[in-house]
C-alpha cells in the first residue's frame, strides 16, 4: 500500500527556514533590515508563535480560548522574574526561564482544563475569558507580593537577550512541533473531536484526554513566546496581556482559516506588520482608529472568505495531504488483498 | 450470552429515562429494541457504549462488567455504535471518516481488509471515497456511518434508527445489508421506530415503552401479537 510520504516536504522546509534566516543575517549586517524593523520582524515570530498555540486549541482541537493572552502573560512574567532576579543576562538562565515560562503556562492550563474539559461545548470561552482578567487583576497588583514585578507601572530590567536567532528557533521549533502532532493520531483525533465530539468518543477517541493535551500544549506555547517576548521589549506591562490581546490571537487564527496553520503563519506575521504599516502611515490617530480597523479587516474577510484567507488550505511541503488508506488500486497495479 | 443488561436505570436530570430495563443478546443474533419515540431505545444503545453513564444496573459483555468503563475503552472491547442521526464527519472525505473509525484499532496491518470488508459491504463508498462526507445522501451517510462503525471490526454492533429519513427502497437496502453483516459474524443490537423492518430481520426482540421493557420475545411471535400489530404495525387486530 503506497503512503504518503510525512517528511517528503521537510527538507524544503527547513532549506527555506535556512534561507530565510542567512537573508535576514546579511541584511541585518548591512543595515537593510534597520533596528526598528528588526524589532517588528521579531514580534511578529513572538506572536506568531503563540498563535501556532492558539491554532492547536482552537484551530486543531475545536476548543474555543479567550485567554491565550493571559498564559502569553503568565510566561512572559515568569521568565522574566527568573532572568531579572537571578539571571543578570545569563544565557543559561534565560534559556531556562523559557523552559519555565513555558512549564507554568502550561500547568496552569493543565489545571483549569482539567474540570472544563470534561465538558462539551464552550464552557472552556467563558472560563478562559475569566481567567484571563483575574490574571490581569494579579499582575496589576503584583508587586504587593513580588516588588520586583513592578505592578500596574510593568516590569523593566529584565536582561534584553533575546536576539532574531533564538527567536526564530524557538518560532521553527513550535512550527515542526504542531506539524508532528497534526499528523499524528493526535491530529487525527483533534479534528474528530472538532467536527463531532460524541461521535469522536463512539470511534474511541478519549476527547477529555485530546482536549488537554491540546490545551496544555496550545498555553505552553503562548508561555514560551511570552518568555521570549519579555526578554526582547524591556517594559512587560499588564496591559500587554490583557483581554483584548487574546483577541489579537484569535483574530490570526481566525483569519487565517480554523484548522490551517500555514493560515496561521502567514496571518501571524502579517497582522503584525499590517498594525506597523498602518502605524507608520497614521502616525498618532492610529490608536483610535485601531478598534475601527480590526472590526473592517474581520468584516472584510468575513464577507470575501468566510471560512479565513486559507481555510481548508496549506502548503504541502509543511503539511503534505494524507493519501486516504482505503485508496482504490490504480489500473494495472495488484489489489493488495491480504494486508 | 456476549451482552446482558440488569435492571439498568439511566437517568438525564432528575427524569428517570430507563427503569430497571433488562435483556441480553447471544452471539451471532441480530436482535432488536422497538418502541415509540422517546420509550428508552437510544439511552439503552448510548448506556452499552458508554456515552451515558448508568445511575444503577450492569452491563455485562463477554462476563465483563462495562457499566462504567469509558466509551472510548468500550470500542476497543469490541462494540461498535452507529449513533442515532449517524454523527458522520461531514467536513471529513468518506476515506478520513472511514479512517476515523480504526482509530481504536491497535493492528495497522489489517487496516486494508477491514477497508475491503467494509468496501465489500457498500461498494458506494468506495466510489465517494475522496467526497466529503456532508455532500453525502441520506443513504449513503447511514452507509458510511455503519462502514465506519465496522472499521473497528466490533463483535457487537449497535445499530440506532439506520432506518430514519430514508426511502422505503433505501430502508429495505441498508436491512438486506444488516443482515448480511450478521451473517459474516457479527452480533447486532438494532433501534428501531420501523418495526416492521426490524422483526422482519431480527431473531428476537423487545418492546419498550416509557423506559421499561413490556414485552419480549422471538421475533415472529411478536409480530403476530395483537398488541404489537395495533401499537406499531399499524394493523388493525
Amino acid at each position: 500500500m503506497k503512503r504518503t510520504n510525512l517528511t517528503a516536504g521537510l527538507p524544503l522546509v527547513l532549506l527555506l527556514a535556512l534561507v530565510f534566516f542567512v537573508a535576514r543575517e546579511v541584511l541585518g549586517s548591512l543595515e537593510i533590515i534597520n533596528y526598528y524593523w528588526q524589532l517588528i520582524l521579531d514580534q511578529s515570530l513572538i506572536i506568531t508563535t503563540a498563535a501556532i498555540g492558539l491554532s492547536i486549541i482552537y484551530g486543531f482541537a475545536g476548543q474555543f480560548s479567550l485567554g491565550h493572552a493571559a498564559f502569553f502573560g503568565l510566561g512572559a512574567y515568569t521568565a522574566g522574574l527568573i532572568s531579572k532576579l537571578w539571571g543578570h543576562g545569563n544565557y543559561g538562565v534565560f534559556l531556562l526561564s523559557l523552559v519555565a515560562g513555558a512549564a507554568l503556562a502550561g500547568a496552569v492550563a493543565f489545571l483549569i482544563g482539567l474540570p472544563i474539559l470534561r465538558l462539551r461545548s464552550d464552557y472552556l470561552g467563558i472560563a478562559t475569558m475569566g481567567f484571563g482578567i483575574i490574571v490581569k487583576v494579579l499582575m496589576d497588583n503584583s508587586n504587593k507580593w513580588i516588588t520586583a514585578t513592578g505592578g500596574a507601572t510593568g516590569m523593566t530590567g529584565v536582561p534584553q537577550i533575546a536576539k532574531f536567532p533564538v527567536i526564530f528557533s524557538v518560532f521553527l521549533l513550535a512550527v515542526l512541533l504542531a506539524r508532528n502532532l497534526r499528523l499524528s493520531s493526535f491530529g487525527r483525533a483533534w479534528t474528530a473531536v472538532r467536527e463531532d465530539e460524541v461521535a469522536a468518543d463512539a470511534m474511541g477517541v478519549d476527547p477529555t484526554r485530546v482536549k488537554t493535551l491540546a490545551f496544555v500544549l496550545g498555553c505552553a506555547l503562548a508561555g514560551v513566546a511570552g518568555a521570549l517576548y519579555a526578554h526582547r521589549y524591556p517594559i512587560v506591562h499588564p496591559s500587554s496581556f490583557d483581554f483584548l490581546k487574546s483577541f489579537d490571537f484569535l483574530i490570526i487564527v481566525v483569519l487565517g482559516g480554523l484548522g490551517s496553520m500555514s493560515g496561521t503563519i502567514v496571518t501571524g506575521v502579517g497582522w503584525v506588520f499590517l498594525l506597523e504599516v498602518l502605524r507608520a502611515v497614521l502616525g498618532q490617530s492610529f490608536l483610535d482608529f485601531r478598534g475601527v480597523i480590526y472590526a473592517l479587516t474581520l468584516v472584510l474577510v468575513v464577507i470575501l472568505r468566510p471560512k479565513g484567507l486559507l481555510s481548508g488550505m496549506e502548503w504541502q511541503a509543511l503539511i503534505p495531504r494524507r493519501v486516504p488508506e482505503g485508496n482504490p488500486p490504480a489500473k494495472g497495479e495488484t489489489p493488495n488483498v491480504s494486508a | 450470552m456476549i451482552l446482558q443488561v440488569k435492571d439498568l436505570n439511566v437517568a438525564y436530570g432528575s427524569i428517570l429515562a430507563l427503569h430497571g430495563v433488562a435483556f441480553e443478546v447471544a452471539e451471532g443474533e441480530i436482535v432488536t429494541l422497538i418502541g415509540a419515540n422517546g420509550a428508552g431505545k437510544s439511552t439503552s444503545l448510548r448506556a452499552i457504549s458508554g456515552l451515558v453513564r448508568a445511575r444503577s444496573g450492569q452491563v455485562m459483555y463477554h462476563d465483563a462488567d462495562i457499566t462504567r468503563t469509558p466509551a472510548h475503552r468500550i470500542v476497543q472491547m469490541g462494540i461498535g455504535h452507529v449513533p442515532e442521526g449517524r454523527k458522520i464527519f461531514a467536513n471529513l472525505t468518506v476515506a478520513e471518516n472511514l479512517e476515523m473509525g480504526a482509530y481504536a484499532r491497535a493492528d495497522r496491518g489489517s487496516l486494508q481488509a477491514a477497508f475491503d470488508r467494509v468496501f465489500k459491504s457498500f461498494p458506494r463508498l468506495k466510489e465517494r471515497l475522496k467526497q466529503n462526507a456532508g455532500t453525502l445522501s441520506g443513504g449513503e451517510q447511514q452507509m458510511l456511518a455503519m462502514g465506519r462503525a465496522l472499521m473497528s471490526t466490533p463483535k457487537l454492533l449497535l445499530l440506532d434508527e439506520p432506518s430514519m429519513g430514508l426511502s422505503p427502497i433505501l430502508v429495505q437496502e441498508i436491512f438486506s445489508i444488516i443482515q448480511e453483516i450478521n451473517r459474516q459474524g457479527t452480533t447486532v443490537l438494532l433501534v428501531e421506530q420501523n418495526a416492521y423492518m426490524a422483526l422482519q430481520v431480527a431473531s428476537r426482540a423487545y418492546v419498550l415503552e416509557t423506559g421499561r421493557i413490556v414485552l419480549s420475545g422471538p421475533a415472529a411471535e411478536l409480530r403476530e401479537n395483537p398488541r404489537v400489530r395495533a401499537a406499531y404495525l399499524g394493523q388493525a387486530v
